[in-house]
Order: C-alpha cells, then sequence, then structure tokens
C-alpha cells in the first residue's frame, strides 16, 4: 500500500469506529432524551456528519469542483447528492455507510489496479538498475543508459545483464525465464551474443555492448508491454462507449423515479426520494468500465509469464476468435536447423565433387539449406578454392547458377533444372521421391551429375501443438512451404496438418495468405512465422505470430504477438489465455449489469434499500476485479 | 509524432475514459489514448502543433479530475 491508501485506510477505521460510537449514541441516549425533535434532529445530524466528513470530505471536495467545471455525470457528485438525500431522509447510518463502504470500494479498487500493475511489470524486475564498466582495473557502476556500442561491460554472478552484446570473455550459464518463461539456463561462452534481461548464473562474463539501451530487448519488451493497454480491445471500447450513457440514463431515471410516482400516484415524496437515491448509489459504472482493461491486462500478464508477448488487448481478443492457423513451415514447424543428409553422385562423377561444387555455388548465400551444404562441405576437410568461382548468380526461389572456371553448373531445385532443360530421368525422381526433405540438384550444362537431400528436422512440440489447437476448435491449419510436395505432405501428415501449400516461391506465400484470409469469412487468420523473412505476411494477417523471435527486432517489430522461444504450443496457450480473458470479461459484464438492473427494480418496488445498493456498486466491483485478477494466477498445464 | 506521458494519481477508469475522449476533440490531434491500466497517456500529433495540444491536453485532464496529471 502507499501512502494514500495508507491515508485512506486510516480514515475508513476511524470513521466506522466513530460511525458505531454515534450509532449507540444515537440509538441509546439521543433517542430517549426529552428534547424537541427537531433540535435531536440537528444533534444526530452533528454526530453522523463527523464520520461522513472524514470518510467523504475529499468526495464532497472533488465533487464541488469537478461540478464548477461542468461534470455534471460525476461519481463523486452523485455521491454526494445520494448520501446528502439519505441525511435529508432521516437515514443517518445510511448515509455515512454509503460513503464508508464506496471508499472502501475505490480503496480496494486502487490497491486490486495496482497489483495487477505490479504483477505485469514484475517484467519491470528485468530492467537493469545498473552496467559495470571496468575502469583502471576497477568496477564502476553506470546507468545503463550511458553506455555505448562497443563498450565492455562486466556482469558478475547473480547479476543481470543490461544490454544487449557478444561474449567477449568468460562462459556461464544465463537463465532466460524472465523473457522466454523457459527454466533450463541456457550455456553461454565467448563469441555467443547474449541478451539484456538474462540472468548471469555463474561465471563473470565480460561483454561487448552491441546495442545501446533504448535499443536493446529489455527496453523493447517493456516499452512493449507497457503499450499493450494502449491498443484496446472491442470489448473495452465497448464498456466506455455503453458508461458514457448509463451513467445519464441512471440518472434522469432516478429524478424520474423520484417525481413522477409522487404525482401520479399521489404518494409520499420521500419514499419516492429514497427510491431514487438507490439509483445514485448504483449510477457509477466503474465496476464495468475497470473490470475489462483489467481482465485484459491480466490476459497480457499471464501470457509474458508464458514468455508471450501481446502487443495490444485487441490481439488477444482476435486470438480467442482465430479459426485459421497457417504456419511457414520452416523455423515454426520444423527446428529451421537444415542438415545434409546424402550425396548422390550419378554416372561417372564423384559424391566429392559434387558437394564441392554445392558448396561454391551457396557459398555467398545466407539460405539455411545453404549454410547446411557448406557445413557438410567443410566436414570432407576439404577446402575451397575461391579463385576457381568465376561468378554465382541466384535465382530466387530456384538456386543458383555457377560458373565456375571449368563450366557452368546449376545447383537448386526441381525448377531450376526445368528452366534449364535439364532432364531428370524417371529412375532418378523415383529414387529423389523416397528422401524425405528437400532435393538439391547438381547439374553441368547438360546433364543432372548429382544431388544432395537435405532435411529439417521437426520439432518435437509440432505435433501437440497443432492437435491442441484443432481440439480448441481451430477449423483449418495450413502449412506453407517451399518444399516439393511429396516431402510436405509427408511432414503434414505427420503433424496431421489440415492444408498444405507446397513448392512456393518466396513471393507466393504473401498471395496464399491473402487468398486464405480473403475466403475465411467466419474468424480470424493467424500467420505464424519465425520472423525471418516473413514480415510481409505477419504485418497482413489479422494476427501475427512471430516465433523464437527473441532479439530479432524486425520480427518483433511486426507481428502482433511475439513468442519468446520457440515452442510452437505457445500459440495454443495464447489462445486459451484470450479465450479465459474473453470468458472473464463477459461474466463481468453480465454479472455487474445484472445485478445492478436487478437492485434497480428492487429498489422500485420498495424492496431494496440504501445497503443493497451499496453492495450492488461496491460489491459487484470488488467481485469483478478479483474476477478479472484470477487471470494473472493463470497456468498452462498442458505445457 | 507519438509520445507517450505517464500520468499521476489517474484513479479512476472512467475518468481515464472521459479524459481520452476530451482530449481527442483538441484541435489537431490525430489520436490520443488513456490507458488507465498503464496510467499512460498517449498523443499522436504533428510536431508544430503538440505544445499548444499538451496545453489544451493538461486543461482537459484537469477538467475531469483536479487530483489527476500529466507528468511533462
Amino acid at each position: 500500500m502507499n501512502k494514500k491508501q495508507k491515508r485512506t485506510l486510516k480514515n475508513i477505521i476511524i470513521s466506522i469506529i466513530l460511525l458505531v460510537v454515534v450509532t449507540i449514541i444515537y440509538k441509546l441516549f439521543l433517542q430517549e432524551l426529552n428534547i424537541s425533535s427537531v433540535i435531536k434532529r440537528i444533534i444526530a445530524i452533528g454526530l453522523y456528519l463527523i464520520p461522513y466528513l472524514i470518510v467523504g470530505g475529499k468526495v464532497l471536495l472533488k465533487a464541488g469542483k469537478n461540478i464548477l467545471n461542468g461534470q455534471v455525470f460525476d461519481e463523486n457528485f452523485l455521491m454526494t447528492i445520494a448520501t446528502i438525500g439519505a441525511f435529508v431522509l432521516g437515514e443517518y447510518t445510511e448515509a455515512a455507510a454509503v460513503m464508508i463502504f464506496y471508499q472502501v470500494g475505490e480503496l480496494f479498487e486502487n490497491i486490486a489496479v495496482n497489483k495487477s500493475r505490479t504483477a505485469i511489470t514484475s517484467l519491470v524486475k528485468l530492467r537493469p538498475d545498473y552496467a559495470n564498466v571496468e575502469k583502471d582495473g576497477e568496477l564502476e557502476k553506470v546507468d545503463p543508459e550511458d553506455v555505448n556500442i562497443d563498450d565492455v561491460i562486466v556482469v558478475l554472478p547473480g547479476e543481470k545483464i543490461p544490454l544487449d552484446g557478444v561474449i567477449v570473455e568468460g562462459e556461464s550459464y544465463v537463465d532466460t525465464s524472465a523473457l522466454t518463461g523457459e527454466s533450463v539456463p541456457r550455456r553461454v561462452a565467448t563469441g555467443d551474443n547474449v541478451m539484456s534481461g538474462c540472468v548471469n548464473t555463474q561465471g563473470v562474463l565480460h561483454i561487448k555492448v552491441t546495442k545501446v539501451f533504448g535499443e536493446s530487448t529489455v527496453a523493447k519488451i517493456l516499452d512493449m508491454v507497457e503499450n499493450a493497454s494502449t491498443r484496446k480491445s472491442r470489448s473495452e471500447s465497448f464498456i466506455t462507449r455503453f458508461a458514457k450513457y448509463y451513467t445519464p440514463i441512471v440518472v434522469i431515471s432516478a429524478v424520474i423515479v423520484a417525481v413522477l410516482p409522487p404525482i401520479i400516484l399521489s404518494q409520499s415524496f420521500s419514499m419516492w426520494l429514497g427510491r431514487a437515491l438507490i439509483f445514485l448509489v448504483i449510477s457509477c459504472p466503474c465496476a464495468l468500465v475497470i473490470s475489462v482493461p483489467l481482465s485484459f491486462f491480466g490476459g497480457i500478464g499471464a501470457a509474458s509469464n508464458h514468455g508471450i508477448l501481446v502487443k495490444g488487448s485487441n490481439y488477444l481478443e482476435a486470438m480467442a476468435e482465430a479459426n485459421t492457423i497457417v504456419f511457414d513451415k520452416t523455423g515454426t514447424l520444423t527446428e529451421g536447423v537444415f542438415k545434409v543428409n546424402q550425396v548422390v553422385a550419378i554416372a561417372n562423377e564423384r559424391e566429392d565433387k559434387i558437394i564441392q561444387l554445392a558448396a561454391m555455388a551457396e557459398i555467398y548465400s545466407n539460405h539455411p539449406i545453404a549454410k547446411s551444404i557448406i557445413t557438410a562441405f567443410e566436414e570432407t576437410g576439404n577446402a575451397l578454392d575461391k579463385d576457381d568461382i568465376i561468378d554465382v548468380e541466384e535465382l530466387a526461389g530456384k538456386g543458383i547458377l555457377l560458373t565456375h572456371k571449368e563450366g557452368k553448373y546449376y545447383v537448386g531445385n526441381q525448377a531450376l533444372m526445368n528452366a534449364y532443360d535439364i532432364p531428370l530421368s524417371e529412375e532418378l525422381m523415383a529414387e529423389v521421391s523416397k528422401h524425405l526433405g528437400t532435393v538439391c540438384y547438381v547439374a553441368d550444362e547438360k546433364d543432372c551429375i548429382g544431388y544432395i537431400t537435405i532435411s529439417d528436422v521437426i520439432k518435437k512440440d509440432s505435433k501437440n501443438a497443432i492437435e491442441r489447437l484443432h481440439k480448441q476448435g481451430v477449423k483449418n491449419s495450413v502449412m506453407l512451404t517451399g518444399d516439393r510436395k511429396e516431402a510436405a505432405d509427408k511432414v503434414a501428415k505427420e503433424l496431421s496438418i489440415k492444408t498444405i501449400l507446397s513448392e512456393l516461391l518466396p513471393g507466393d506465400k504473401l498471395s496464399a495468405l491473402e487468398s486464405i484470409i480473403k475466403n475465411n469469412d467466419s474468424g480470424k487468420t493467424v500467420f505464424v512465422g519465425d520472423g525471418i523473412n516473413d514480415a510481409p505476411a505477419l504485418t497482413r494477417a489479422d494476427i501475427g505470430i512471430a516465433m523464437g523471435a527473441l532479439g530479432q527486432d524486425a520480427a518483433i517489430e511486426a507481428a502482433d504477438i511475439v513468442l519468446m522461444d520457440d515452442n510452437p504450443g505457445k500459440i495454443a496457450t495464447v489462445q486459451t489465455i484470450g479465450r479465459k480473458t474473453i470468458a472473464i470479461v463477459r461474466q463481468n459484464i453480465v454479472f455487474a449489469l445484472g445485478v445492478k438492473f436487478l437492485v434497480m427494480v428492487l429498489g422500485v418496488l420498495g424492496v431494496a434499500n440504501m445497503w443493497l445498493a451499496v453492495f450492488a456498486d461496491v460489491g459487484v466491483a470488488v467481485i469483478a476485479i478479483l474476477n478479472a485478477m484470477r487471470m494473472l494466477k493463470f497456468k498452462d498445464d498442458s505445457m | 509524432m507519438k509520445k507517450r506521458f505517464d500520468m499521476e494519481d489517474l484513479d479512476c477508469a472512467n475518468c481515464a475514459a472521459k479524459m481520452e475522449e476530451a482530449i481527442k476533440k483538441i484541435d489537431g490531434i490525430q489520436d490520443a489514448t488513456v490507458s488507465f491500466m498503464a496510467q499512460k497517456l498517449t498523443i499522436e500529433a504533428a510536431e508544430e502543433d503538440f505544445d499548444r495540444i499538451m496545453k489544451e491536453a493538461v486543461k482537459a485532464v484537469k477538467k475531469v479530475d483536479s487530483d489527476c496529471s500529466i507528468v511533462l
């Protein structure tokens, strides 16, 4: 509790004690006194005003100020009117009690909101307070914001890594749990990149800084989480719009209740005034207005505890409605780490020549497949003579045209072979089709002289992830891949993916996604990518999810939801969180409105009294807040 | 230009909504959000209008809740 809250609590306690004392005095002594009822009344009001003003003085003051500013439907003002009305009707205890409970409710609301705010920004515990910089052999603590790129910082065991960088000295295990939710520490050593926000658990690390603080992972994540609540969900906008009309309508109803029945039915004015006051007490829409963003805030917090960053309440809401999930295969469903399985030479060629030519062709390429070929070549122990290469030309989505000093070679997929009219015999095709994964052909100007098979490993969580999504009601799962149809179908079958779009060129993915979105009119379409080269698709989909995006700025930028680790199961988790959040939001709206409406009806019928109205206002708010806070405790059991 | 400001003593969610609405009505503003949960105000407006808009935003906030203020 902060100072302000403590003060409020103190006032509340004093008022409650005083209220009890005053009530005892009033009931036991004052009413027995033999004086005129007007004096009795004045004394009673004076007595009850003490606890009333102690707890509600501020409310009255604020009401006055706000009414001067033209805020007619201000909650402070309405509370003031309601309680003054109760005084007028002689319901002194009720008047003071309503004010006390109103303050209790406010206090509770305040504490709850603060608590969930800190829970979320427990992510803020990510925020490093200092960085150690070595100066004249001694460590000096400086503000992380003052450290420049290429400075070397020292991180001691148990300390947070304050800035992103490369280890130049030392090795250790780092705990990435604050970022990824993953509890197994990761081993790092010289040359490895490390992310700010991780905790160094063992050795001393010397890190060369690669990003200034504002650009570092921690700053980005904090920024994103803080920003998340500014992107409001539909339910949130709905409820604020609703609140705008709710208060005036209830207040006008109160006036009608106070005025009309006494005139029409010629009943007592004070009876109907009492009933109207009940309306005023429940006219504040706070329970509703607060519980919706609080629920979403809790949902976003729960997600970040699982290493899932959701960039806005709206995305959490949309995720709950997602019915089509489109995966970019490589790096999301598969590890994205390719390995050469087999090098096959045809006719009189030698295998080492095949792999050498392929490696030459791919030498400047950054594609994971190219890298795997180069790695495989390096493992043969042979060296590559770059002078033999005259030119390499990359044909996107097909392969590479290598101009070797001994002649021209084509290294790439079937499309490349077809494009240059290289014949692929039926026997060869039959042989190739047995392989899973990618096949890279090597051909001279006339014939295919060999091929290399490369495969990517399916992540162990992928199958379970897809099954969970289907079970949760995702009706279509789609896999996009540049792989051959046979290989793609086999992977898809293993993962029980429903739709496969294979042999796509890089540019085709976006248009494939667009047509999926166009044909899906019953729900939201999600695109899941590993963040490499798929920013347009991430942006285009209703929800773009970037996976394993820790440290990848472009992906973090383009995606709506970022999975810090690369576990595809988190997609189902975030959907569950979204649905739970929406469920809580709905419960709150129905419950709060239901109770308020019921109390209004009972109020008009004369069944409900002031106490029930206080419950309908404060009690409902408290229950709605408690309900919303359940989200913070969400734990995904199926992970 | 988009800027974010911290808010102090923003105690009521409904007030935040009212402030947001009031600030959105300021002349020249492109977008504004008041996040009750994050206690933050985000304003998007052209650079040359910013100072004037901020002054008006401060007033708008005070008008809804006199205790609440924008940390400039």
